[in-house]
């Protein structure tokens, strides 16, 4: 009896990248199956983010390939990451500073629009039309993360804890196969930490997407992650189910204990 | 921010127009300055309408123009003149050589030649980071000015390099001597190409041009087109700035050299959306205002302390030295301008109110 | 073919004095990122100053040192009253203020001390000096002369000396330079002080060739290409793109002008820095940023 079909939905193979010279990731690969949530873990410094921006398309890998849905992306541009329902959430949020949390939510579905630039000029009717509908939508993923109550104040006067869930809504509204999700727990206290680990679940419960989450709290990593993937020094060192990963003997050496 | 706030729904208040920069405000403003407008020459004197109010709004224009492609999309253009220049001598060309007659449809094309103009100079912007594009504006701005002194098919290969129109109608009407007629050509296109232009800053491209200045790297990974809005907004700021230039040329001066168009007016309307302030349509009208207004004041009061007999010359290098100042002052103390001062001052007018209620 | 020499190496030797006049923007970018657009402004104040000074008959020495007091006094107050408050704000809003500030000092200096065009005699007399059938313009040799050795007081400043040092790291890494107790705030007064006399030194060279009016604020304008062409952050580049930048321009106007209209001096540097920038957005000696997301 053959093993049964697992649905890879996005396989990282043999990627390297090096900046000047400097190798920060060397021949790396994963895979993750649909709808998993998929943990990145490892010391700092180890190229975690580096492997996202890959996936985003801001930086080139040197070496390896990205294969999406059995299709291998060559030379990925950040455009072409979003229009293949990649999002994603930086660690240092990249709000935009000046607009409400609407409108930064609102651009998140910046892709999806049809309508050009003249019809917006002159208000025609598909012109509020799609504005209507992508208020709607926005509204929807706000009150989802529980961010009515923020809903027209300007982000960057709002604690940072919830600029974090806005950076989640943008990136969120936009239905994206996969979600990137770098670090959201950094700089929370416990009790922040479980709302978002909260909001994290629900949307793996309710929402058709597979995340890739960089974090370092090992219990969010235990409940939150189908999947954990250890980076050190650019290499993999683990990979397998959270338990499993946690009692290796390799992945404790890397942390030195540091697990809490 | 319990689990009902996942799993059920909340209250969200009533859809009104969301304000982005206080841009809403302009509904009740707006179309209380519009009325006003276009009823001013009932009741308002000649003198006034032409060499007060038409500047103004032919200023406002232009601000609104450079905004659109510094304010909003933070692309800084020290190159304002050199457009205004080309909505100029471009329909003075449809004009005179392509023998188009009708007032507006030359305008219209003035505008669509800047138009063309701004998207060449903004091709280049896309491979050029910050900073260095204003080298590309500089460039364009200093061979527009070449261009139209030294070529003679732009005067028509007149003696002197100056430009002014032959007889046009619009409709009928004498745009040429009318000058009510004149005053509403301006105020008309003024007012319409203001709306449009709040139509375009309260839609995705808006918010398009301010998250490309504010987030490129993020703009680009939500999926925005980073080097299509860097375009669009320096083509659309070009049109914006073409038909100010037009205006400008043969509506308020008459006959008009290179020299009306060159770094200095580029950087008066530079002056006109900080002082106004940046990423706002309102801001526009404050700093145009007060680029027209200041350097009024300070003769009157120069006048009155010290006669009739001071110097012209002193005059202009103390307007020179107080508006260097003041953009300075705005750039430390509130880099968002009048415009924010002002929407400070009217919520805190709001509160005061509230609380004596 | 001689004729074509002689454009040559006068275009050469003009580009030297734009050189002069980059110097003091490569300073202070160096130092602070700041693209100071006042440069011009200063370098017209400080000529206009000093000749002041002259013509109300003070001696040589006495006009330079009280110029030299005032110039370096007023370049501590910019950077006590407008830069410090602007220190983090973007590379824009810096412009906008230094061109605020480029408006300020032009309105004081004509303002205070006139309008009229004035001579500066440095007493160096513009003999021509002929190498064969090649005429060159002794001042111009001098003035060149000069900004090399200029350079070279720069270059050995700005590596060998703990200040030029320090100066360098402030530009490179202000956080960092700052947590090894660098105080900032001195660096950048000595920068915009040794930019003023920088100015100063381009203004009377540029003064004595053309006098000093108005027209010499607008020298600074020229000065931005070269800064292109040899990068922002270094010195000696900025030599070699003034050299490129002058031989360029004269060049193009002796043999392209007469076919175009003439008079494309003031748009033609501005094109070849353009072009440039397309392919070499940091310039032919400038360090490559790398942006770290």
């Amino acid at each position: 009896m053959n093993a049964p079909e697992v649905d890879i939905h996005l396989e990282v193979k043999d990627v390297s990248l090096s900046f000047m010279g400097l190798k920060a990731i060397s021949d790396f690969s994963f895979k993750v199956r649909r709808g998993e949530t998929c943990a990145l873990i490892g010391p700092n410094g180890a190229g975690k983010s580096s492997v996202l921006n890959i996936l985003n398309g801001i930086y080139r890998a040197s070496a390896g390939e990205i294969i999406l849905n059995g299709v291998h992306l060559k030379n990925l541009t950040p455009i072409q990451a979003a229009e293949s329902g990649i999002g994603r959430m930086f660690q240092n949020n990249a709000l935009f500073p000046k607009m409400t949390v609407l409108n930064n939510v609102m651009s998140g579905l910046s892709r999806k629009s049809n309508v050009s630039a003249l019809e917006h000029a002159l208000r025609l009717p598909r012109s509020t039309r799609q504005e209507k509908a992508f208020r709607e939508k926005s509204l929807e993923t706000i009150r989802f993360l529980g961010l009515s109550a923020h809903r027209d104040t300007v982000v960057e006067s709002l604690a940072y804890g919830i600029q974090k869930r806005v950076g989640l809504a943008r990136a969120l509204v936009s239905d994206p196969e996969i979600l990137l999700l770098d670090e959201p727990m950094a700089g929370m206290n416990k009790g922040e930490k479980k709302e978002m680990t909260r909001f994290i679940g629900a949307i793996t419960k309710n929402l058709d997407v597979t995340i890739i989450l960089i974090e370092h709290d090992i219990e969010v990593v235990i409940d939150l992650a189908d999947h954990v993937v250890v980076l050190d020094y650019g290499r993999k060192l683990a990979d397998g189910r959270p338990e499993d990963v946690v009692k290796d003997p390799d992945v404790i050496a890397a942390y030195l204990g540091a697990v809490h | 921010m319990d689990t009902k706030t996942i799993f059920h729904s909340d209250e969200d208040g009533p859809m009104t127009a969301l304000p982005v920069n206080g841009a809403a405000q302009i509904n009740w403003l707006g179309s209380g300055f519009a009325l006003v407008a276009l009823a001013a020459p009932f009741f308002a004197d000649r003198y006034w309408l032409s060499v007060v109010i038409a500047p103004w709004m032919i200023l406002s224009l232009a601000g609104i123009g450079l905004n659109i492609t510094t304010g909003y999309a933070g692309l800084l253009s020290v190159g304002a003149g050199g457009f205004m220049a080309v909505g100029a001598y471009g329909m003075y060309a449809f004009a005179v050589h392509g023998g188009v007659d009708n007032f507006l449809f030359a305008l219209l094309l003035g505008g669509c030649a800047a138009a063309v103009v701004g998207f060449l100079v903004g091709i280049p912007s896309s491979r050029i980071s910050g900073f260095y594009v204003m080298v590309t504006t500089l460039a364009a701005q200093f061979f527009l000015e070449w261009l139209f002194s030294k070529v003679p098919w732009f005067y028509n290969y007149g003696t002197v390099a100056t430009i002014s129109l032959p007889p046009m109608q619009l409709f009928g009407l004498d745009v040429s001597q009318d000058p009510t007629v004149r005053y509403y050509v301006v105020v008309v296109t003024v007012l319409a190409l203001t709306w449009v232009a709040r139509n375009l800053i309260e839609s995705p491209v808006g918010r398009n041009w301010i998250a490309v200045r504010d987030m490129k790297t993020a703009a680009s990974v939500i999926g925005i087109k980073v080097d299509t809005y860097k375009l669009l907004a320096f083509t659309v700021g070009g049109f914006y700035l073409g038909i100010a230039g037009a205006f400008w040329a043969f509506i308020f001066l008459g006959t008009v050299s290179t020299q009306s168009f060159d770094l200095t007016r580029s950087f008066q309307i530079l002056f006109i959306i900080i002082i106004g302030g940046m990423g706002t349509i309102r801001g526009n009208f404050i700093g145009a205002a007060f680029i027209l207004l200041m350097p009024l004041a300070i003769t009157v009061v120069m006048s009155s302390i010290f006669g009739d007999s001071v110097n012209s010359t002193l005059l202009s290098n103390m307007n020179k030295v107080i508006f260097g100042a003041l953009i300075i002052l705005l750039l430390i103390k509130e880099p968002e301008g009048f415009d924010k001062i002002a929407r400070n001052l009217s919520a805190r007018l709001k509160q005061y109110a509230a609380r004596r209620r | 073919m001689s004729h074509a020499l002689e454009v040559l190496i006068g275009g050469l030797l003009a580009g030297m004095m734009y050189s002069l006049v980059a110097i003091g923007f490569v300073l202070i970018f160096k130092a602070s990122r700041i693209f100071n657009y006042a440069q011009g402004a200063m370098v017209l104040f400080s000529a206009l100053f000093l000749v002041t000074m002259l013509d109300s008959g003070l001696p040589f020495i006495v006009a330079i040192l009280i110029t030299l007091v005032v110039i370096i006094a007023g370049a501590i107050a910019i950077e006590r009253v407008v830069l410090r408050p602007l220190a983090n704000s973007s590379a824009t809003t810096l412009f906008m203020a230094t061109l605020g500030l480029s408006y300020v000092i032009e309105g004081l200096a004509q303002g205070i001390m006139g309008t009229e065009t004035h001579a500066l005699d440095l007493g160096i007399d513009d003999d021509p000096i002929f190498i064969g059938d090649i005429l060159i313009s002794q001042f111009d040799l001098i003035a060149a002369i000069f900004a090399l050795f200029l350079v070279t007081v720069l270059a050995v400043f700005f590596n060998k000396t703990r200040l030029g040092i320090s100066l360098r790291a402030v530009a490179d890494d202000t956080a960092a330079a700052q947590s090894l107790g660098i105080n900032l705030n001195l660096i950048w007064q000595v920068t915009w002080a040794v930019s003023a006399v920088a100015g100063l030194v381009a203004g009377m060279a540029w003064g004595s060739r053309q006098g000093v009016s108005f027209s010499l604020s607008m020298v600074m304008l020229k000065a931005l290409p070269v800064l292109i062409l040899g990068g922002f952050t270094s010195i000696g580049g900025v030599i070699v793109a003034g050299v490129l930048v002058g031989a360029g321009e004269a060049l193009a106007e002796a043999y392209v002008g007469p076919l175009i209209g003439g008079g494309i001096g003031s748009w033609f540097a501005y094109v070849i820095a353009l072009v440039f920038l397309l392919f070499r957005p940091t310039g032919l000696f400038g360090d490559a940023e790398i942006e770290r997301v």
